[in-house]
């Protein structure tokens, strides 16, 4: 396996191959590998349902885009960088269009768009409620034709080379072998996706534990506001799968167990369409007080398409209807849906600028697993795969210039000795008695119970503490398997270690915050406070836990103020 | 409820069964974690998305091929015997090789393919719903091979592409934003393409996403005889 090359993409969801493709049409003469945990298509991406936000029509507006971007953040996105976001949006949209994504359209065949959440008017494109999975396998076929792109599926990220604040490589196990790998790059890209497996009840892919994340605040670069995650309002119950804010977009209701509308008294004009932190609040409120249906796996809200007939649900929200029959034996036609919020989305991330550029020369991230801050404290839906595409294609261009005007940096034998000492000999070779699996069952548990909608410094104090036995607990794992090639067991366990750490993060992160804003609503601070919190956090791995450090957020053009729907 | 899984260690070949308490609502991917959790995490499988849409868990459950996290368990035959996909070269235990199946898309030129394609100024094509729908529900393959698994001329061929492979070639061919089908029939007319399959439909009985491969290498079929004859005629 060649293992040299000018740009390495880490992650093949749709900001890895975004970026993959951005600096293939940069220069046919840079050399560049999409490094994955799993073949690409089989990437979390794949299971974004409802669609892709920009400005496209007249009755829009990328003021109005940026707007409700910003409002939906409650005012902790950088402005400078959502205005330039939302002119990058349109341009993505028609690439897929012209590599053949399969856009779902008006009766003139032009690109259809649909109601969110948040958004004043419809910005939505979609492809069906399929739209991640299109997107991806759209990207994915079109990255076939690059003949200087080299697609490395099943290799798993360890570790970063880095000298000199300056990227020299990645390290990584190969799946079918189980050999250590040392990738020498010019430029690294982490695209490695969200850390929602920190949590239970989820709508993530299980592949989805922070690997990148966790990776980079290890070696050393700053995590930002770690502490804002995003619960999504219609998570399937039991199983967490995810039943698209487009059920609502299209003009679905949620309803209590007196068939009420209750989003009339949180959110009056926008009703079921608000931005996710307000209806999951709002959810979680009627949950509480005991106005939630009971079922079998517990109390659920009811997500109500019945009167929108079999027809629209078939053209609009067919796989809905298809998981919702499969995974809760519920036809959407005829019953209502059971639903409760469930984490969907991490809004913090690796610290990067505009550019997608860390603070390590030539390291770039981007897609979830980057925080540039365009979200803030709360993403809208239908913002986060046209980020992935936005930022994939700087974050490609970026670091194909960078590897342009770069040599090499050889990484020494002794730091791949030590890499493979680290995984071999001191987790795989230990034998210790602990089960990794039981750590994350533990860490998943205390998640859902304090690090949820509503948090309070008790229970969050109590999770820092809980995961640090957890994190004592961890150095003595078992792993079972102890051979080389396909070992599942090995990665999986590292997994939770990663989970671990950035768990840890997102805690920390929770209990130092002592305001409400966006996703982070605190039950003993319940208001936003500007005057002390209008700042991104920084988590700065230290061998005691996270050290915070705080900036300024980019205020342009939108002076907070008050945030009603 | 007893599951009995074919195992593979890289030299030998063994069934090992394990116990699993289940009840209504459990999915087999929900035993094999259940298995990994608590009972042997040496115990391999691919698994992802867990809603039917990564196409990663594909395994025979008693003998036919499909999606571990969308197969209720409460309905299967007991013991419920869990085996890899057939056609593909068993890694270990429940992973199989699936370099050469992802070659075989490759090789059909799954990808819009037109000449004034404009990477710095790209346009809004128009399509109309019904053109949409001439192709749309070649679209949703998923690559889980759970097809490729049961196919009659995979087995025998080595080189034959396999219904995956066919259904994306179809797919873009019947996309009104494609100028590339004569290029891409060009490529399944090859002599281990479209004529070998032998119509056994294995494929469409399987396909978790309904895709009808079967159907796909058929109207393949009349498009190639149509090029065939219009290079017939001068």
């Amino acid at each position: 396996m060649k293992l040299s090359y000018d740009v390495i993409v880490v992650g093949a969801g749709l900001a890895g191959m975004r970026a993959a493709i951005a600096a293939a049409e940069k220069s046919k003469n840079i050399s560049i590998a999409v490094i994955s945990k799993t073949y690409p298509i089989r990437c979390h991406s794949v299971c974004a349902e409802g669609g892709t936000a920009a400005v496209l029509r007249e009755d829009d507006s990328y003021d109005l885009h940026a707007w409700d971007t910003v409002k939906g953040s409650d005012f902790l996105a950088d402005q400078d960088a959502v205005e330039f976001f939302v002119r990058e949006c349109p341009k993505e949209i028609l690439l897929l269009e012209n590599w053949g994504c399969p856009w779902s359209r008006t009766k003139d065949g032009k690109i259809a768009q649909r109601a969110f959440g948040g958004h004043s008017v419809n910005r939505t494109v979609f492809a069906a409620d399929r739209t991640g999975f299109h997107e991806v396998h759209t990207l994915y076929e079109r990255l076939l034709i690059y003949e200087n792109v080299d697609i490395l599926p099943e290799i798993f990220l360890t570790n970063l080379f880095i000298e000199n604040k300056t990227i020299k490589g990645i390290a990584a196990i190969e799946l079918k072998t189980g050999e250590l790998l040392a990738f020498n790059a010019k430029s690294v890209i982490l695209a490695t996706g969200g850390a929602g497996r920190i949590y239970g009840f989820t709508t993530y892919s299980h592949q989805v534990t922070g690997d990148g994340i966790a990776v980079a605040y290890r070696c050393g670069i700053p995590l930002k506001d770690m502490e804002f995650i995003q619960f999504h309002p219609t998570g399937l119950v039991p199983s967490g799968i995810l039943m698209t804010e487009a059920c609502r977009g299209e003009g679905g209701y949620l309803i209590n167990k007196y068939e009420d509308r209750f989003m009339k008294k949180y959110a009056p004009e926008k009703m079921e369409v608000a931005p996710r932190d307000i209806v999951s609040r709002a959810m979680w409120t009627e949950i509480v007080e005991g106005r939630a249906f009971e079922g079998e796996y517990g109390p659920y809200i009811g997500l109500d398409l019945r009167h929108l007939g079999e027809e629209k649900i078939e053209e609009r929200l067919p796989m809905i209807r298809e998981a919702a029959i499969k995974f809760a034996g519920i036809d959407p036609v005829e019953e209502i849906i059971p639903v409760k919020p469930a984490a969907h989305y991490t809004m913090g991330g690796i610290h990067t600028n505009i550019k997608t550029e860390t603070p390590i020369a030539g390291l770039f991230a981007a897609g979830e697993c980057a925080c540039v801050s365009i979200h803030g404290a709360n993403r809208l839906g239908s913002n986060s795969t046209i980020e992935c595409l936005v930022f994939g294609k700087v974050a490609g261009e970026m670091a194909a210039e960078y590897a342009l005007s770069k040599n090499l940096k050889q990484i020494s034998t002794k730091e791949v000795e030590a890499e493979s000492k680290r995984i071999f000999d001191d987790i795989l070779g230990k034998s210790g008695d602990e089960n990794p699996y039981q750590i994350k069952k533990e860490l998943n548990e205390t998640m859902d119970k304090n690090l949820w909608i509503f948090r309070e410094g008790n229970g969050l104090r109590e999770t820092v503490k809980k995961i640090r036995e957890l994190k004592e607990k961890y150095k003595n794992i078992e792993i079972k398997d102890n051979r080389k090639g396909i070992n599942t067991d090995l990665l999986w366990a590292l997994e939770v270690g990663y989970m671990l750490d950035v768990a840890e993060v997102v805690a920390t992160a929770a209990f130092l915050r002592t305001e409400s804003r966006g996703a982070h609503y605190r039950l003993d601070h319940p208001k936003r406070d500007d005057l002390n919190w209008l700042k991104h956090s920084l988590a700065y791995f230290t061998k005691d836990g996270p050290r915070f450090d705080y900036i300024p957020v980019t205020i342009t053009k939108w002076p907070p103020t008050e945030r009603k729907y | 409820m007893i599951f009995k899984i074919k195992r593979f260690d890289g030299k030998n070949f063994y069934f090992q069964d394990f116990e699993v308490p289940v009840k209504k609502g459990l999915t087999v991917l929900d035993c094999l974690f259940y298995i990994r959790d608590c009972i042997d995490s040496s115990l391999s499988f691919r698994m992802s998305c867990r809603m039917g849409i990564c196409g990663s868990c594909a395994v025979r459950i008693n003998g036919k091929p499909a999606l571990a996290c969308e197969t209720q368990v409460v309905n299967l035959k007991e013991p419920v015997k869990i085996e890899p996909l057939d056609n593909f070269k068993v890694l270990k235990d429940l992973v199989v090789e699936f370099d050469d199946f992802f070659l075989k898309h490759k090789a059909v030129k799954p990808y819009i393919i037109r000449n004034d394609l404009n990477y710095k100024n790209p346009v809004e094509f128009i399509q109309k719903p019904e053109e949409l729908k001439k192709y749309y529900d070649f679209s949703l393959c998923i690559k889980c091979g759970a097809c490729y698994s049961v196919c009659p001329a995979a087995a025998t061929n080595e080189k034959y592409l396999g219904p995956a492979a066919l259904v994306a070639a179809y797919r873009f061919v019947a996309d009104s934003r494609d100028r590339g089908a004569r290029e891409r029939l060009e490529i399944v007319m090859d002599d281990h393409c479209l004529w070998r399959c032998h119509s056994a439909m294995a494929c469409s009985e399987v396909c978790p996403k309904k895709i009808e491969p079967a159907k796909a290498i058929q109207l393949l079929r009349r498009k190639t005889v149509l090029e065939a004859i219009r290079r017939l005629i001068p």
